[in-house]
This record gives structure tokens, C-alpha cells and sequence, in this order.
């Protein structure tokens, strides 16, 4: 295979691969040896949000001694807008498994646990299918288990996967040190989103050399993007990392002066909508206030309001808070307030501008997981990226954007605190 | 004196989850531990030197009476 797009999409039907169609897609020799030391070289970076290096990763698991390994992948995918794991299953879910196969050679894992949303049935069926698929083969791999976990936000943290796999809760867990082995049952786990796990099999079989011959040093291959927003419709794209942010709203159709874009997430940032020369990495996203993140873009045309949309979001996200910590399951709801308060540009909107601020600062860093953070992160950007806006709202005048109640981030509709499921 | 100021610094940390908020740390550990609007403990992130011994002692109060035994000391390199 050349070094063309698209690599993981690579074969797309519109269905999912069959095993034979795969092994016919990506026919090449499978490295049975110096696995580690391709992977190593490639320099690939987790994709589910963190970009933590897989390499890392992996030696951290194969140091540790311990029977009843366990490679979980990570398709939880709780981003509302984000659909890149789902679209990546729904293509080549062999590619997937392929990919947590090596993961479990590496690491000496006897069992791979794949971990998908089961509000998603479609996606459930197409990797129990692929799975039986893989039981019928001669040769002895790891053993497949299936997953269903609730869709949750917090869901595909890896402490709380880990969580639902031994417990059945979904809820974060609190660890002490950040390199803190997780385990299920007694053997530890490696989790690994799932887009990583796509990229590894391809690594497996064109080595290292030929992942880097797309992306840029630092963030060497290539990544899905979930466009949408003000789009013709949402979609997925794959694309080389340091391809501009111009490129991608072109290639994707997207609106190409707009306000702002969010970037990373829910628990990203936004960008203001001048900085669309900037190439999609996270080292030239960083400076300018942007992340990769869970490779979420929503495009925000000029009629919007910055501040709507975020005081959406931030609504949803603080009702998805587990409530397990204080300063999450209530500074949630109060940075909610404010930014309603804010919106409808009630009275006393510098006072309550100023508490917002100051509560960000509270709440930070003070979570089990990093769901208050990311929140954090977003509600600073906005107030740097929409300032002149929220100013204006603060002073005692709503935008035309808010006035017209225009929708572009696609937020899930708030589900009462009693009906959360996390078991 | 005969007992020479010890190396290094701790802080204190809390376990969110367990952490139930009712704020006997602050009262027990007031310079270490400050309180936020919902009553949870702000604690204070940089260390504070080992040699502080009324520091150490209240933090050894904030963790016994700690009900649900969220906090914990951690040692740390340096004082600073
Ligand atoms: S920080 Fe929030 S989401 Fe994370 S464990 Fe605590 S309460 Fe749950
Ligand atoms: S004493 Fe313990 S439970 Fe109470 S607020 Fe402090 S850390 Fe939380």
C-alpha cells in the first residue's frame, strides 16, 4: 500500500469488511517479530483525546509481571459529536482487532475486551459478527469479548471502562499517581481507543517508515476528524496531521469564514475563526489556543452566538458529571448558571462575568478525572475567543445569534439525574 | 538542638471521590486547607517544608479526623 488516503478508511464499502475481504484489502506479510520496535519508531500518539504515546504506553504494560493481561479497546466514544470510532467499526472492524491482536502479542495479554456504546446496536452487531468471524479461524489468537457499557460522557475515561469491566458502574475512579496501572480483575489492562488500534495494524504490516511518511515530526500519520457544525453534513474525514485547518473545512464542505471552530471536544477549546492557516497538530494548535483532543471540529458561522453554544454544552456536560466529587457535581451546575445568566444578559452581568472567572479557578484540578478540567478549558476559551460578544451580553445586550436561538453544536438532550444509567 | 530540620517538603491530598465535604479539615489544618462555596477543601498544592512542624502536625490532625479518610500526606523532593 502507498502512502495515500485514506489510510484507516482505507476500502470503505459502506460495510463493514468481512475477514476475507480484509485480509484481501490489506494483504501483507504480518510482522510476527520487532512489533514493539515499529511501533516504537512510528511515533504514533493515542487518538482518543490524551495523544499519549502508544510506545509509552505499551513498554509500561510489558514491565509489568502479572498474569490475565488485558488489551480493553476503547470505542466508548462519548463525545455527542464525535463519530469517528463509530464510522471506523462500521468500515474495517477487522482492522480494529487486528490492531489489539498485536497490542496483546506485545504486552503477553490472553484476552482483548472490545468496549463499545451499547445505545449503538448497529455497531454492536457489526463487531459480534467480526469477532465470530475471527473464532472460525485456524490460526490461535487472543480471546475477543464483547462489551455493551452505557453511553456515558465520562464513560470511555479509562478508570471508569476499567470500573464497568469489574464492577459494572461507570463511574471514574480516583487514582493517586498518574502512572497508575490499571487493572481488571487482577491483571492489568491497556487501554487503547480504538482509531489507536487501527493505526498499530497498519504499523504491523508497512512498519514504521511508512506511518511517518504522512503527518508532521511530531505528530507523524494520519487522524479522523468528526466535522460538523455548519456543514453540509456532519462527516468523517481522514486526514495527514499538519494538513491546515483551511484544508479541512474545504475538503469536508464546510463553511469557510467562520466564527470560530470547536476544537478537541466538549472539553476543548474554541479557535477563533482567523486562524485557519494553522496546521491540524496538536504542537501548532497548542500556541494558538487549540487542541487535536478526541478529533472533534464543529464549525461556528458568524450568525451564531459563542456563548449560546457554550453555555449548551457546559448545561449537558455538567448534568453528565458522575457526582462522585464536590467540586465537579456542584461547580458544574454553577458555571452553568452564570453562563445562562450571562446569555439572557440579566442584570449584574460584570459581577456574575467575574464570579464565572473566579469559579473556573476554583474548580480546576480538583476532580477525580479530568471532566472538570475539560470544562474549565472550554468556558476559558470561549471568554477569551467570544470576549467582545460576551461583553456586550454582560453589559445588558444579547447578540443577534442568541436572540435567534440558532442550534450548531449538537448537544444530546439532558437526561434527569434519576435516569442516568451507569451500570 | 539535637533533632536537625528534616529534607523536603510534603502536601497534602484529598480523594475526591470519598471526600463528602463536610470541612473538618479546614478547622483542623486552617493554613493548609481553605474552603470553596460548596464547603469541599481547597488544598493548598505547593509543599510545605518537612521542617514546619506545626504545619505537619495539623496535617497529621486533618487525616486522622478526616471521616472518611480521603486525605492523605505525600512526600515531596523539595520544600518549594
Ligand atoms: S470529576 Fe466529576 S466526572 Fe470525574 S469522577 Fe469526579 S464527579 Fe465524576
Ligand atoms: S475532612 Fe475529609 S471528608 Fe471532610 S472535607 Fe476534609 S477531606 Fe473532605
Amino acid at each position: 500500500m502507498n502512502a495515500t488516503l485514506p489510510r484507516v478508511l482505507h476500502g470503505a464499502t459502506g460495510r463493514p469488511l468481512s475477514l476475507a475481504e480484509h485480509q484481501a484489502t490489506f494483504a501483507a506479510p504480518v510482522r510476527t517479530s520487532g512489533l514493539f520496535e515499529e511501533l516504537e519508531a512510528s511515533g504514533l500518539t493515542g487518538r482518543g483525546g490524551g495523544a499519549f504515546p502508544t510506545s509509552r504506553k505499551v513498554s509500561l504494560l510489558r514491565n509489568q509481571r502479572g498474569h490475565g493481561k488485558v488489551v480493553v479497546v476503547n470505542a466508548m466514544e462519548g463525545e455527542p459529536e464525535a463519530h469517528k470510532d463509530r464510522t471506523l467499526l462500521s468500515t474495517n472492524p477487522h482492522l480494529v482487532l487486528d490492531g489489539a491482536e498485536y497490542l496483546a502479542a506485545m504486552i503477553g495479554a490472553k484476552t482483548v475486551a472490545v468496549c463499545v456504546p451499547r445505545d449503538n446496536q448497529t455497531v454492536v452487531h457489526y463487531l459480534k459478527r467480526a469477532i465470530y468471524e475471527r473464532t472460525l479461524r485456524t490460526h490461535k489468537g487472543p480471546t475477543f469479548e464483547l462489551h455493551a457499557a452505557p453511553w456515558r460522557y465520562v464513560a470511555g475515561e479509562e478508570s471508569a471502562l476499567v470500573h464497568w469491566l469489574n464492577d459494572n458502574e461507570s463511574l471514574p475512579q480516583y487514582r493517586a499517581s498518574r502512572t497508575h496501572v490499571l487493572r481488571v480483575g487482577r491483571g492489568p489492562a491497556l487501554v487503547d481507543n480504538a482509531e489507536t488500534c487501527a493505526h498499530v495494524a497498519l504499523i504491523g504490516r508497512f512498519g514504521a517508515a511508512w506511518f511517518r511518511e504522512m503527518g508532521t515530526a511530531t505528530s507523524p500519520g494520519s487522524a479522523l476528524v468528526s466535522l460538523t457544525g455548519a456543514v453540509d453534513r456532519p462527516k468523517v474525514l481522514e486526514v495527514s496531521l499538519g494538513t491546515t485547518l483551511a484544508a479541512i473545512l474545504d475538503a469536508g464542505n464546510a463553511d469557510r469564514r467562520p466564527q470560530a471552530l470547536l476544537t478537541g471536544g466538549y472539553g476543548g477549546t474554541w479557535l477563533a475563526g482567523n486562524h485557519l492557516d494553522v496546521p491540524y497538530a496538536n504542537e501548532t494548535l497548542g500556541p494558538v489556543g487549540a487542541m487535536v483532543g478526541t478529533g472533534v471540529l464543529v464549525v461556528l458561522p458568524r450568525s451564531g452566538c459563542g456563548l449560546l453554544e457554550t453555555k449548551r454544552v457546559v448545561d449537558w456536560m455538567a448534568n453528565e458529571s458522575a457526582r462522585q466529587c464536590g467540586p465537579c457535581a456542584f461547580g458544574l451546575p454553577a458555571l452553568a448558571e452564570d453562563l445562562t445568566h450571562l446569555l439572557h444578559a440579566r442584570r449584574d452581568g460584570p459581577r456574575v462575568l467575574a464570579r464565572l472567572i473566579e469559579r473556573c479557578g476554583v474548580i480546576e484540578g480538583r476532580g477525580a478525572c479530568r471532566h472538570p478540567d475539560g470544562v474549565v478549558r472550554m468556558v476559558r476559551s470561549a471568554l477569551s475567543v467570544f470576549a467582545t460578544d460576551i461583553e456586550r451580553h454582560a453589559q445588558g445586550s444579547m447578540c443577534e445569534g442568541a436572540k435567534a436561538d440558532e442550534h450548531w453544536v449538537t448537544v444530546p438532550s439532558i437526561v434527569h439525574e434519576d435516569e442516568l444509567v451507569w451500570q | 538542638m539535637a533533632i536537625k530540620p528534616k529534607a523536603g517538603g510534603f502536601v497534602l491530598r484529598v480523594d475526591p471521590i470519598l471526600c463528602d465535604g463536610f470541612g473538618h479539615c479546614h478547622e483542623l489544618a486552617p493554613e493548609l486547607v481553605q474552603i470553596d462555596e460548596w464547603g469541599y477543601p481547597i488544598i493548598k498544592g505547593t509543599p510545605t517544608p518537612l521542617s514546619d512542624a506545626d504545619a505537619l502536625e495539623s496535617a497529621r490532625f486533618a487525616v486522622r479526623g478526616c471521616p472518611r479518610q480521603a486525605l492523605r500526606i505525600e512526600r515531596t523532593p523539595t520544600s518549594n
